[in-house]
């Protein structure tokens, strides 16, 4: 006989355990550093620090501002070509510590790699390149600026300083994802330190290289704007302060913003063109190899 | 012989692109009148400063509860920014995102804004809303907020893009709703990923709140500037080793919970 509808809404027993989610460790954490992040941010909120405007008297001066910005830009204190040479520049100074850094870099994490060199080494090296990243950028340029002065030396040392400490991180831990067995092989057979370098590691873990340096060609070329406005470096970033603190000119400075949307879009699309392609290289290298 | 060939051209080749990033070099140094002579040598004149002047006295701790309070409101400044810019991230991901867009149209314009705010340095938009809100905490924070809103669109919406795809399809063909396929499906299993794109992003907020705060005068940045510009290196040094420690602590934080979560 069937049982009749009454009978199944007393039998639920069968579906009670799992109504609730069994405990899980990941979901726990997760929830808790949700909660903890939304605390925080409720907390900043209530006591931000806003002496001079109402926030929203406030906000529609921004709205305002922005289309003053974007909607009609205009150069006054600076020119076209100027505006392109000042880009040239912050362009350069992306690059030359782009490539400083990344050389450095890949003799430093020879040192930070375990699998390279041992994990005494491997660990000190780590721990010090861990305290320079944690210093920010434009800090060690103002460092490296009271002995060499402020302008582009002390750009240029500090912004490379801070980029072998985070490509020797990047760098180090592409080195430790190679087969083992290769290096042991290398050894085995008696090649020296020099070729295990440049035959095994070097071309093994070549792709998470490029990607890792493209990748820090785009943040530096938003740290030598940054560099330009805060520590007087030249180049948009040292426009963009000008048009700021000095001009007091909005129209300028939305002018001088969409040279820098235009450079970073222009920089990110180049460098996922020439990553792609270097890659591609690398891997049709690899095969043939 | 084919193998000489081999290793002769891609010799020829490792040449021409060691040859071709010197050229950059030069021409990027040329035009930001670097010299690297001059490089060189000032570095050991940096460390033997460093070295001679560089680090906190008496004088300088006594001026440690003023500098940690500093601190405190730039990181719950830099976390509270990490977390409306990611709120704000979740809408425009999910719109954006190839997998869960409603239509063409708002999926272009979701990725049109983010780039948008992405590109923009974060000292642009400081230096922008410097002319809206003044020299006051919020401007720090906007600035940072816009920032992390461009990042994290981004990568939340490379996020879904991984996690989604067959799970949206097998739903769509049993006929689940749009806002319960993203709701239950898409970001749920996304979760782990988003929050450890959101610890990364209060990593870097709390180096870049330094740089606003020397931009706009506010928090840690602003200590700093201070005692730099007024010579007090003892003091700026304390502010940076106090940096240093809050980066690494939050680092330690983060990594911890990444290896539960992930």
């Amino acid at each position: 006989m069937l049982p009749n509808n009454s009978e199944i809404a007393a039998a639920p027993v069968v579906l009670e355990p799992l109504r609730r989610k069994p405990f899980n460790r990941a979901n726990f954490v997760v929830s808790v550093t949700l909660l903890a992040i939304a605390a925080i941010t409720l907390y900043a909120l209530f006591n931000l620090e806003n002496k001079y405007i109402p926030f929203g008297e406030g906000l529609l001066l921004m709205l305002d501002n922005f289309r003053l910005m974007f909607l009609e830009p205009h150069f006054k204190h600076f020119t076209f070509g100027k505006a392109v040479y000042s880009a040239l520049i912050t362009l350069g100074l992306a690059v030359l510590t782009t490539i400083l850094g990344a050389v450095i870099a890949f003799g430093v994490s020879l040192l930070a790699a375990r699998n390279l060199s041992g994990n005494r080494m491997s660990g000190f090296v780590r721990a010090v390149v861990a305290v320079i990243r944690a210093v920010p950028t434009i800090l060690w340029v103002l460092i490296f600026a009271v002995s060499s002065g402020l302008g582009s030396v002390a750009a240029v040392i500090g912004m490379t300083w801070h980029t072998i400490s985070y490509l020797t991180k990047a760098y180090s831990e592409a080195f430790e994802e190679i087969d083992n067995g290769t290096l042991e092989a290398l050894k085995a057979s008696g090649a020296s330190r020099i070729q295990i370098v440049f035959q095994a590691v070097f071309p093994s873990s070549l792709s998470y290289l490029i990607s890792w340096t493209f990748l820090r060609l785009e943040m530096n070329f938003s740290n030598a704007l940054a560099m330009g406005a805060a520590a007087g470096a030249g180049g948009l970033g040292y426009d963009l302060y000008m048009a700021g603190s000095l001009y007091y000119d909005i129209r300028e400075i939305g002018a001088l913003t969409f040279f820098i949307l235009f450079f970073a879009i222009v920089l990110e699309i180049g460098s996922t063109r020439l990553k792609n392609r270097l890659r591609k290289g690398a891997l049709n290298n690899g095969k043939q190899g | 012989m084919k193998l000489d060939q081999f290793f002769l051209r891609k010799r020829r080749r490792t040449f021409f692109i060691v040859l071709g990033v010197l050229m950059v070099a030069w021409a990027a140094s040329a035009l930001t009148e670097f010299n690297l002579a001059k490089g060189i040598l000032s570095f050991p004149e940096a460390i033997q400063w460093a070295a001679s002047n560089f680090y906190p006295d008496a004088k300088a701790m006594s001026k440690l509860p003023q500098i940690m309070s500093k601190l405190w409101e730039t990181l719950i400044m830099s976390i509270a920014a990490a977390a409306v810019g990611a709120v704000g991230a979740v809408v425009f991901a999910v719109l954006g995102s190839n997998t869960t867009k409603v239509n063409g149209f708002f999926s272009t314009a979701a990725r049109f804004i983010a780039t948008l705010f992405r590109n923009v340095d974060v000292s642009a938009w400081a230096m922008v809303l410097l002319f809206s809100f003044g020299q006051s905490g919020l401007t720090g924070f906007l600035a940072l907020l816009f920032a992390s809103f461009g990042f994290l669109t981004r990568a939340f919406m490379e996020t879904i893009d991984e996690v989604s795809g067959s799970s949206v399809e097998a739903l769509k063909a049993s006929g689940a709703g749009y806002l319960s396929i993203v709701c239950r499906a898409v970001l749920p299993s996304g979760t782990p990923q988003m929050i450890s794109w959101l610890l990364y992003m209060v990593e870097t907020n709390i180096r870049s709140a330094t740089l606003v705060g020397i931009l706009t005068g506010t928090g840690i940045g602003f200590s700093f500037d201070l005692y730099y510009k007024s010579l007090n290196y003892a003091s700026a040094s304390l502010v940076v080793l106090v940096i240093v420690m809050a980066v690494l602590v939050i680092e330690l934080i983060s990594n911890a919970i990444r290896r539960v979560i992930v």
